[in-house]
C-alpha cells in the first residue's frame, strides 16, 4: 500500500504521523454534524476536542522537526552514515548524503485511473511544520473563543462543523504532498468560508457576501488547476517534491515554468486577496468575527501565500526572481500595489472590521512582495508573526462588539474611550497594534522589516520604497482605528445609549439570532454586571452591555486575546535578526540545491532600518494629531475637508467606493455575460425561428412579389402554385420546432446517420 | 462463429429500437424501445470483448446495465408525474416547448 | 482428428443456436415497436431481453447473462409493468399507440441500418470469435478485478449517478 515507504529511525513518531492532524479535525466534522445536535455541548466540545488534540501533535511534530534540523546541524561537520536518512529516493548521490534536511514524505495511493496514480500524504519540513503549529493553534483559540461569541445562536452546531472542517481542510493543503492533495484542501477552504461568511444568511448582504467570497476565489481557482495541470503535464508528477526538483533542473523549460507560475499566482491573488481581487476580502467580514479573525490570521487568505512559497522554485525560476539583475516581477508588482492600495482603502473605513480587513489584504501584500523578491524566509516569517497579532486584534474587535458597543462594529457612532471600560481588550489592541506597525522591539519589526530590508538588498528598490511607504501608512490608519475606537470621547453605544437600530446601520454587524429572547431577561440583571463579575453564574446575557454599559468581556474572549497578544509582543524573538537570533531561518527555509533555491539574506543593520523606523513613527505622529483635531475639536482646520474642497471630496469619494472595482466587475459581468445571455435569446428569437419564418414569410413574399409583377402575364396557377410551394417549404422547416420528442428524436437520429454516412464514404 | 453474426444483430436490435422512438407515442413505450437500443449496445461490447479476449467489454455491459435500470427509474417517475398532472402520457402533447 | 470434428460440430449447434435465438429477439422486437396492446409490447421486450441474455451467454459472458436476467427481466420488466399499471393504460388493444408520424421512423431506421450493416460487413467481414479452448468463460473475479482495479472511478460515478436516480425517482413520484 505505502508508495514511498520512507518512515526511519530517526523521524520520529509525530514527524511520521503528521498525517493525522487534519485527520482529526475531519473525522471531528463528520461527528458534529450527525451527532452534535444530541451532545451536551452541541457539538462544541468535540470541535474543541478536536483542535486540542491536532494541536497536541504539531507541538510534537514540531519538536522532533527541531530535533532532526538540529542532529542534522550536529552531523553536519562529521561524516554522515549512509541512510541516516529513512527518505532515500535515489536522490542521494553516490551513496553520500547531502547535509540538507530532508522532509519526511510518506504517500498513499488514494486512487488510480489507467497509468495515473493519485497520492494522498504527507510532506513535512518546515514551512509545513509551522503552518500546522499556526493555524491548530489559531483555531483552538478560535473555537475557544467562539464558545462565548456564538453562545445561544441558531446554527450553533453548523458554525463549530464548519470552523473544524475549514482548519481540516487548511490543515489538509499544508500537509499536502501533492498538488492534487493541495487543491483537495483549497476546495475544502473554499466551501467552509462560503458557509461561514453565510453563517447568518437571513440578511441579504450577508449571503450576497458570502456569494461574492465564493466566486472570486473560484475565478482565481481556474488558475490553480490550469497551473497544476500545466506543472504536471510538463513534469509527469504530482508530487511536491518532484515537481520542485523538476523545476529547478537547468534543463526545464523557462516558458513552461513562466506559465504554470502566472496561472498558480492567479489562484494566490484570488485566495490571498491580492489586486485586483481583493474585493471580496471586507466583504466577507458579514460573517462572524471569529471567522474573520480565523479566515484572515492563519488559514484561507494564508493559502495563497503557502501555494506560493511551496511551489517555491517554480515561481523562483518561472519569474527569474532575484536572479539576472531583475528588478520587478509579477509577484513582486502585484504584491506591492496591493500593500499601497488596501492601506489607503484602510483610511476611509469607519467599520473596525473593514480597517482590519484591508489592514490584512495590506499585509498579505507584504508577503506576496517578499516572495517576489526573494525574500522567502522573511514572508514565510511573516505570516508566522502576522497570524497572531492579526488574530488578536480581530478577536479585540469582536471583544469590543461583544461587550463595549453592543454589536456594532462603526467605529465613528459606536465607540470611542472604550480604553478605561475595557483594559484588558484595549491594552492586547494596543500591542498588537504596535506589532502590526513594525515598532521595534515587537515581531512585526522582526518581520516586515526583513521583507523590507530583503528588497532592498536584492535591489529591487521600487518596492524597497513601497514596503516603507506601506509601513508609513499602516502606522497611520491603525493609530485612526486605535484612537477612534479607545480613546477620544464615547460615542453612541460605547456611551452607554441604546439603539434598535443596530441592525440595519452597518453592513457586518454581529446581532446574535437569539437576540431578542436574551432581552426578557430582567433589568436588573443586566445591570448588575460591571466589570469583571461574569463569573457570577448568569452566562446567558454577555454582550449586552448596552443595558448596562460597556464592560470588559468575559475571560473565555479575553483569554484567547491575552495569549495571542503575549505572542504578538514575542513571537518574532524567534528569527530577531538584529539579535541574532534566526532560528526560522535553521528550522523553516529548505536547504537543498535540488529541490530549492539557494537564497541570499540581508544582513541586519540597524541603520538599515532607521527610515521604516522614523516612517512609522512619523505615521504615528501625524495620524494622532489629525485623529485629535478631527474627531475631537469642533475647529480643526482640515475638520470637513472632505466636504469642503472639491479633490478631497473626489480622493475620498474614490476611496470610499474603493476605487470603483466592485462597480467595475459589476459592469464587466454585465458588459460580458448580458450580451451572451442576450445574443442567445435574439439567435433563439430570430435567427431560428427567423429562419423557419423567414422561409414562409420570404415565400409568401416572393409569392406577393410574383403576383404583383407576373401575375399579369402568367396564368393564376402558376402564381398559386408558387405562394404554395413557399407556404409548403416554411409548413415543413416548422416542425423542426414542433416541440415533439418524437421529432427530435427522428432528427436526432436521422442526423447521425447521415453524418456517419458521410464520414464512411470520406473515409473509404 | 463470425463476429458479424453478433454485430448485425445488435444493429438490427438498435435500428428497431430507433423505431420505436421515433413512431410510439405512449411515453412508455418510448422508453422501452430505448431498453432495446440500450440492450444492442451491450451485444456489442460483449461481442468485441470476446473477440478481443479481454474482460473490459464486461465491465462496461454491467455498467450500462445499471444506468439503464437507473434510467428506467427516473423516466418513469417522470412518466408518472406527467400522467398524474395531465391524466395522458402521450408524448405528442407534450409540446410545450415548442420554438 | 475427433477433436476437430466434434469442435466444429459445437459451432454448427452454436451457430443454429445463434440463428434461433436471434429470430426470437427480432421478432420479439419488431412485436415490443409495432404492438398495439402495451401489455403485449412489455412481454414481447421480456422475450428480447431473455433473448440477449442467451446470447450473452454464447458469448461466454456468463455473469453478464445472469445479471441481464435478475435485473432486466425481473427488476426493469416489473417496474415497466408498473408503470403500464399506474397510468392505466388499457388493457386491451389500443389504436392510439403510435404518433400521426410514425412513417417517419421507417426511413431513418433503414437508413441508420444500412450504414451499419455497410459499415460491419466491410471491416469485421469474416473475423471469427475464438472458440474452444481460447473462449474460456469469463470468471466473475476477473470482471470484478475490471470493475475495482482499473475501472474503479467510473464505479464511483455510477454510484453517485444510482444516487441521484434514486432521489430524483422519489422526489418526482411521490405525492405532495
Amino acid at each position: 500500500m505505502l508508495a514511498h515507504e520512507s518512515v526511519a529511525a530517526s523521524s520520529g513518531w509525530f514527524l511520521d504521523h503528521a498525517f493525522l492532524i487534519p485527520i482529526i479535525p475531519a473525522v471531528a466534522f463528520v461527528i458534529i454534524i450527525f451527532f452534535g445536535k444530541r451532545l451536551p455541548m452541541k457539538g462544541s466540545e468535540v470541535g474543541i476536542a478536536s483542535m486540542v488534540a491536532s494541536l497536541v501533535l504539531a507541538v510534537g511534530t514540531t519538536v522532533q522537526w527541531v530535533q532532526r534540523v538540529n542532529s542534522v546541524g550536529g552531523e553536519e561537520a562529521g561524516a554522515l552514515s549512509k541512510g541516516f536518512f529513512g527518505f532515500t529516493r535515489g536522490l542521494l548521490a553516490g551513496g553520500e548524503a547531502e547535509p540538507y534536511v530532508q522532509p519526511v514524505i510518506r504517500s498513499w495511493t488514494w486512487w488510480s485511473s489507467g497509468n495515473m496514480e493519485f497520492g494522498f500524504g504527507q510532506h513535512i519540513d518546515g514551512l509545513a511544520v509551522m503552518l500546522l503549529l499556526i493555524v491548530t493553534f489559531i483555531s483552538t483559540l478560535v473555537q475557544i473563543y467562539s464558545l462565548e461569541y456564538v453562545r445561544g445562536d441558531r446554527r450553533y452546531t453548523h458554525f463549530f462543523a464548519s470552523l473544524t472542517l475549514f482548519s481540516a481542510g487548511m490543515l489538509v493543503m499544508v500537509l499536502a504532498e501533492n498538488t492534487v492533495q493541495l487543491v483537495l484542501g483549497w476546495e475544502i477552504m473554499g466551501l467552509c468560508s462560503f458557509m461561514l461568511i453565510g453563517h447568518w444568511w437571513e440578511e441579504r448582504a450577508n449571503s450576497e457576501a458570502a456569494l461574492k467570497a465564493f466566486w472570486t476565489v473560484r475565478t482565481g481557482d481556474i488558475g490553480l488547476l490550469v497551473g497544476v495541470a500545466i506543472l504536471f503535464g510538463a513534469s509527469g508528477t504530482f508530487s511536491i517534491h518532484d515537481t520542485s526538483r523538476w523545476a529547478m533542473d537547468p534543463s526545464t523549460s523557462h516558458t513552461v515554468l513562466l506559465w504554470a507560475s502566472v496561472a498558480l499566482f492567479i489562484a494566490a491573488i484570488g485566495k490571498s486577496g491580492q489586486f485586483p481581487l481583493h474585493t471580496w476580502l471586507p466583504d466577507a467580514m458579514a460573517g462572524p468575527t471569529p471567522v474573520s479573525s480565523l479566515l484572515h490570521s492563519s488559514t484561507m487568505v494564508v493559502a495563497g501565500v503557502f501555494l506560493v512559497a511551496r511551489l517555491y522554485p517554480v515561481f523562483y525560476n518561472g519569474l527569474s526572481i532575484a536572479q539576472d539583475g531583475n528588478t520587478a516581477n509579477f509577484i513582486a508588482i502585484i504584491g506591492g500595489i496591493t500593500i499601497l492600495i488596501a492601506a489607503a482603502l484602510a483610511f476611509v473605513q469607519n467599520d473596525i472590521k473593514k480597517v482590519l480587513a484591508y489592514s490584512t489584504v495590506s499585509q498579505l501584500g507584504y508577503m506576496m512582495m517578499g516572495l517576489g523578491v526573494g525574500a522567502w524566509t522573511p514572508a514565510v516569517f511573516h505570516i508566522f508573526t502576522h497570524a497572531f497579532f492579526k488574530c488578536c486584534l480581530f478577536l479585540c474587535a469582536g471583544s469590543v462588539a461583544h461587550s463595549g458597543s453592543h454589536h456594532s462594529f462603526d467605529m465613528k457612532k459606536d465607540m470611542g474611550g472604550l480604553a478605561k471600560k475595557m483594559p484588558i481588550t484595549a491594552t492586547a489592541w494596543i500591542l498588537s497594534t504596535l506589532a502590526l506597525c513594525g515598532v521595534p522591539f515587537f515581531s512585526g519589526f522582526f518581520s516586515k522589516d526583513e521583507i523590507i530590508d530583503n528588497a532592498h538588498y536584492q535591489g529591487y528598490t521600487i518596492f524597497w520604497i513601497v514596503g516603507l511607504v506601506g509601513a508609513f501608512m499602516t502606522t497611520a490608519y491603525m493609530t485612526r482605528a486605535t484612537y477612534l475606537t479607545f480613546f477620544g470621547t464615547a460615542r453612541g453605544a460605547a456611551a452607554g445609549e441604546h439603539h434598535d437600530e443596530h441592525a440595519d446601520a452597518h453592513a457586518s454587524h454581529d446581532a446574535h439570532a437569539t437576540h431578542d429572547a436574551h432581552d426578557d431577561h430582567p433589568v436588573a440583571v443586566h445591570a448588575a454586571h460591571g466589570l469583571d463579575d461574569h463569573g457570577a453564574g448568569a452566562h446567558d446575557d454577555h454582550g449586552h452591555g448596552a443595558h448596562a454599559g460597556p464592560h470588559e468581556s468575559p475571560w473565555l474572549i479575553t483569554g484567547p486575546i491575552v495569549i495571542l497578544a503575549v505572542l504578538a509582543v514575542v513571537s518574532g524573538y524567534i528569527n530577531a535578526a538584529p539579535f541574532h537570533i534566526e532560528k526560522f531561518l535553521e528550522w523553516v527555509e529548505p536547504r537543498g540545491s535540488e529541490w530549492a533555491p539557494a537564497l541570499e539574506h540581508a544582513v541586519f543593520k540597524w541603520i538599515n532600518a532607521v527610515p521604516s523606523i522614523v516612517l512609522v513613527a512619523l505615521g504615528f505622529v501625524v495620524s494622532l494629531a489629525i485623529c485629535r483635531g478631527l474627531y475631537n475639536s469642533e475647529r480643526f482646520p482640515l475638520k470637513g475637508l472632505t466636504q469642503r474642497f472639491a479633490p478631497a471630496r473626489a480622493g475620498y469619494a474614490f476611496l470610499a467606493n474603493r476605487y470603483y472595482l466592485d462597480a467595475l466587475y459589476g459592469a464587466i459581468i454585465k458588459a460580458v455575460a448580458y450580451p451572451i445571455s442576450k445574443a442567445a435569446y435574439w439567435v433563439n428569437q430570430h435567427v431560428l425561428d427567423g429562419i423557419v419564418n423567414g422561409v414562409g414569410i420570404g415565400g409568401r413574399k416572393s409569392g406577393e412579389w410574383v403576383y404583383r409583377n407576373v401575375d399579369q402575364r402568367l396564368v393564376d396557377g402558376a402564381v398559386n402554385g408558387s405562394g404554395a410551394a413557399a407556404r409548403g417549404t416554411g409548413g415543413a422547416l416548422r416542425p423542426l420546432q414542433s416541440g415533439k420528442v418524437n421529432q427530435y428524436g427522428a432528427l436526432l437520429f436521422g442526423a447521425a446517420a447521415v453524418v456517419a454516412l458521410v464520414l464512411v464514404i470520406v473515409n473509404s | 462463429m463470425l463476429v458479424n453474426n453478433f454485430l448485425i444483430l445488435g444493429a438490427v436490435l438498435f435500428c428497431i429500437g430507433v423505431y420505436g422512438v421515433i413512431a410510439r407515442k405512449n411515453a412508455v413505450m418510448v422508453l422501452m424501445s430505448v431498453e432495446l437500443i440500450l440492450n444492442s449496445v451491450n451485444l456489442n461490447l460483449l461481442a468485441f470483448s470476446q473477440m478481443n479476449g479481454n474482460v473490459d467489454g464486461h465491465t462496461f455491459a454491467l455498467y450500462i446495465i445499471a444506468v439503464a435500470a437507473a434510467e428506467v427509474g427516473v423516466g418513469l417517475a417522470m412518466v408518472l408525474l406527467v400522467y398524474r398532472n395531465r391524466k395522458s402520457i402521450a408524448l405528442d402533447e407534450l409540446s410545450e416547448m415548442k420554438g | 482428428m475427433s477433436a476437430v470434428v466434434l469442435a466444429s460440430e459445437i459451432q454448427v449447434a452454436q451457430n443454429i443456436g445463434f440463428g434461433i435465438i436471434a429470430a426470437i429477439m427480432v421478432v420479439g422486437a419488431l412485436k415490443v415497436v409495432t404492438s398495439s396492446n402495451v401489455v403485449h409490447a412489455a412481454l414481447a421486450l421480456v422475450l428480447v431481453l431473455a433473448g440477449a441474455a442467451a446470447q450473452y451467454l454464447l458469448l461466454a459472458a456468463e455473469f453478464v447473462a445472469v445479471t441481464q436476467v435478475l435485473v432486466y427481466v425481473g427488476a426493469v420488466m416489473v417496474l415497466f409493468l408498473f408503470g403500464v399499471m399506474l397510468t392505466r393504460a388499457k388493457l386491451g388493444a389500443e389504436t392510439d399507440l403510435n404518433n400521426k408520424h410514425h412513417l417517419l421512423g421507417v426511413p431513418v431506421a433503414l437508413l441508420l441500418f444500412g450504414v451499419m450493416v455497410w459499415v460491419l460487413v466491410d471491416g469485421f467481414r469474416d473475423t471469427k470469435l475464438p472458440q474452444g479452448a481460447d473462449a474460456e468463460p469469463v470468471s466473475v473475479q476477473q470482471v470484478s478485478d475490471s470493475i475495482f482495479s482499473p475501472y474503479l472511478l467510473p464505479f464511483w460515478a455510477l454510484s453517485f449517478v444510482l444516487l441521484a436516480a434514486v432521489i430524483g425517482a422519489i422526489v418526482l413520484a411521490r405525492k405532495d
